[in-house]
């Protein structure tokens, strides 16, 4: 505060007034005082070099230096309210010189030293630019809107893309950007996910998602990269699969290599098939292996998959390893139990599980109205269960259950 | 782009809660408002070195960075959506929902107390815990003595008992001039609170061991018009399951106003809002017009307010 006061603007009487107000209680309980000083504050408010009114202020800034040692200002205020000075002018004066505070003392020499400056002063087009008259920042914010116009670091990441609203929403991600600097800190990263493969246009959306990698040193990152590398992943496939799964490059080595050794192992997969559906789904890897392990428990003794057609399901489809199990048991509900889908079908086509059901459900009502639900390869005008699920829905409609878009809408409205 | 504001109507899904749906509506709404175009963002003076590299600096305007729309965000976090008389999570059907100015119309719409219209499907011969197909089987019964003359009957019968339950909860004296004018209009209905009543019922379909009715009714939920399923299983000596609950109209909106899952965009939902407006406005003069006029010009502002917006 003290601070405050003294690189404060010299000239605004007004200001100062507002904090004459702001006395200790002690000191306003007295009441002369600080109506003296409210009564004075006008007085100095238009600047001039007027000698009499710089010393006035002298006399003002004790005041508020006083203000915020209360023990010192309570003594001061005791003191000014039982002398009956004539002047508020005087009065001032009186304390400034009765203030025991060293903080005072050096800030009274400080003053005799420093020549003051005016508001009328000339001063050199250099020092104009370097006055910002804006209001200071805030100490703490819970957005980086507030330091995005003043941090070159946080202009250049805008510039490149990178989504500061959704950054400031993770964890400790705003403070970890303000305490970085973009040609110290930065520029290495970037330059080594660009070295990595990852586009340029890719990068702020990749930072966006994973701005903990910047804090993250780069030997680490090139020894994960290198350990990729020694599985023999391509420089392409590395690429693709960093910029689709950004958390991949924290991962340490160790753990990598108990992931790739739990999905070979758990699937039963071959190494190269293992690289294969890792580089097709790399979010498998940074994701949390739990809810793999249950979805497979669930196909195999829920679903009753034998193991062999659920390796070529979750082959195919590896995005139902990471679905979730609620959705996967009542698509299979459905599928199984009610269309009359055996087993063997649905690991021909494992892609009707990561269709919407109410998708299904509305599309096998719509072709068991016009009587066409024919499912079974072995019949006539049958009707395979990728085109069930994947065609829009204008096609469907044409092709497959050869009707109108309106009957379908009409139809809808009938469920 | 503004907000639209307003009242309309969605055909929700059977086993889809109505919360999902109206999340739906606005996460669909709101992703094509944050696409549009916003404000251009403010500009403010530095001084930058001069361009041709001679020293002194030059006033520039560059826009604030704090309004780009990486940094400032999306510009619509969330609408206000309200939903008027809910359906629950089995049941399906017209239901409406209102943006910004139309939840105070959806108030006045609830205090019309207006007559909803569902087609409910029925099937004997089984009857379970929670009066739906889904629930857990109680009891198998037989029903070929049951025949549609039977089934009328006691359709006719429920009509009757609710018609005086209906006359009684309107709180209007029958032998009064103003009953008689209520009457010509078609708003003898009850004002305040009461029981479920079904104002009309009617048979539609009938092949054992389905069939299927058609109801009127004020003040209901779902669950009970499942119930009265069960009940006339019970009449019939036998039992009923329901298996389907869809509601054909609210209030004014009707099937054709409601809006299917893939028309759940803006365009489609400004569209219905304007297309029903006129609807809602007559209604709401005719039902509340004659209980309160000062209440008239007050509700007029709000709707010139709701077809601006």
């Amino acid at each position: 505060m003290a601070l405050w006061a003294r690189q404060g603007s010299r000239w605004c009487g007004l200001l100062k007034a507002a904090r004459a107000a702001e006395f200790p209680r002690s000191l306003r309980d007295r009441s002369s005082t600080a109506q003296a000083c409210r009564g004075f504050a006008p007085l100095a408010l238009p600047p001039s070099r007027n000698d009499v009114l710089l010393w006035r202020r002298q006399g003002y800034r004790h005041v508020s230096v006083g203000s915020c040692s209360p023990p010192d200002s309570a003594k001061d205020g005791s003191f000014s309210s039982e002398s009956n000075l004539p002047s508020p002018v005087e009065q001032e004066q009186a304390k400034a010189e009765t203030l025991p505070d060293l903080n005072a003392k050096i800030l009274y020499e400080d003053w005799d030293d420093i020549p003051p400056s005016s508001a009328l002063e000339e001063i050199s087009e250099e020092e104009a630019v370097q006055i910002i008259a804006e209001p200071l920042l805030p100490l703490q914010s819970s957005t980086l809107r507030d330091y995005v116009d003043h941090s070159e670091t946080l202009a250049k990441l805008v510039h490149l893309g990178v989504d500061l609203s959704q950054v400031e929403k993770r964890q400790k991600a705003g403070q970890l950007l303000l305490t970085l600097d973009f040609e110290k800190d930065i520029r290495k990263i970037l330059l080594f996910l660009k070295d990595v493969g990852i586009e340029d246009n890719q990068l702020g959306p990749f930072l966006t998602k994973n701005p903990y990698i910047l804090a993250e040193d780069l030997e680490a990152l090139e020894t994960r990269v290198a350990y990729l590398k020694s599985k023999k992943f391509g420089k392409a496939e590395i690429a693709q699969m960093v910029s689709r799964a950004p958390y991949l490059l924290l991962f340490s080595v160790e753990r990598l290599d108990n992931r790739l050794g739990f999905f070979k192992n758990e699937l039963g997969l071959s190494v190269k098939k293992t690289k294969d559906l890792v580089i097709r789904l790399p979010r498998l890897l940074t994701g949390k292996l739990e809810p793999v392990k249950e979805n497979l428990q669930v196909c195999q003794i829920e679903l009753g998959f034998q193991p062999n057609e659920i390796q070529q399901i979750m082959f195919r489809t590896p995005k139902i390893l990471t679905a979730s199990k609620k959705r996967l048991k009542q698509t299979f509900d459905y599928l199984h139990n009610i269309m009359g889908i055996p087993h063997h079908m649905l690991t021909r086509f494992p892609q009707v599980f990561n269709s919407k059901l109410l998708r299904i459900k509305e599309r096998h009502m719509f072709l068991m109205f016009l009587g066409r639900a024919q499912y079974d390869p072995a019949q006539p005008s049958y009707i395979s269960l990728d085109q069930l699920v994947s065609l829009p829905d204008e096609v469907f409609c044409t092709e497959i259950a050869k009707a109108s878009m309106q009957d379908f809408e009409k139809f809808l409205k009938t469920l | 782009m503004a907000v639209p504001g307003g009242l309309f109507a969605v055909y929700k899904p059977a086993g889809v809660a109505w919360g999902r749906v109206r999340g739906a509506v606005e996460t669909a709404l709101l992703r094509e408002l944050n696409a549009a175009p916003g404000r251009p963002p403010r500009q403010h003076v530095r001084f930058l070195p001069a361009p041709d590299g001679t020293t002194g600096l030059v006033a520039a305007r560059v826009p604030v960075l704090a309004d780009h729309p990486l940094v400032r965000g999306p510009r619509f976090r969330r609408l206000k959506i309200g939903a008027g008389h809910r359906l629950d999570t089995k049941a399906s059907g017209v239901f409406v929902l209102g943006i910004g100015h139309g939840n105070k119309l959806l108030t006045h719409l609830y205090n019309c107390h207006l007559t909803k219209v569902y087609t409910v499907g029925g099937l004997f011969g089984k009857a379970t815990d929670d009066f739906s197909d889904t629930g857990n089987l109680v009891e198998k019964t037989t029903f070929d003595h049951i025949t549609r003359e039977k089934l009328e009957r006691i359709v006719a019968v429920i009509q009757g008992t609710n018609h005086k339950a209906l006359l009684m909860y309107s709180n209007i004296d029958m032998k009064t001039q103003e009953a008689y004018e209520l009457a010509v209009k078609g708003l003898i209905r009850p004002m305040g609170k009461s029981p479920p009543i079904i104002t009309a019922i009617r048979c539609l379909q009938f092949a054992l061991p389905e069939f299927q009715l058609e109801i009127h009714c004020l003040h209901e939920t779902q669950q009970y018009l499942r119930k009265i399923v069960h009940e006339i299983g019970l009449e019939l000596k036998s039992s009923a399951v329901c298996t389907q609950v869809r509601r054909i109209r609210d209030g004014v909106f009707t099937l054709d106003d409601a809006l299917l899952r893939t028309q759940w965009n803006l365009q489609s939902i400004r569209n219905a809002i304007w297309d029903c407006q006129l609807k809602v406005k007559t209604e709401l003069e005719k039902t509340l017009g004659h209980q309160d006029k000062s209440l008239l010009p007050k509700m007029a502002a709000e709707m010139a307010h709701a077809a601006d917006g």
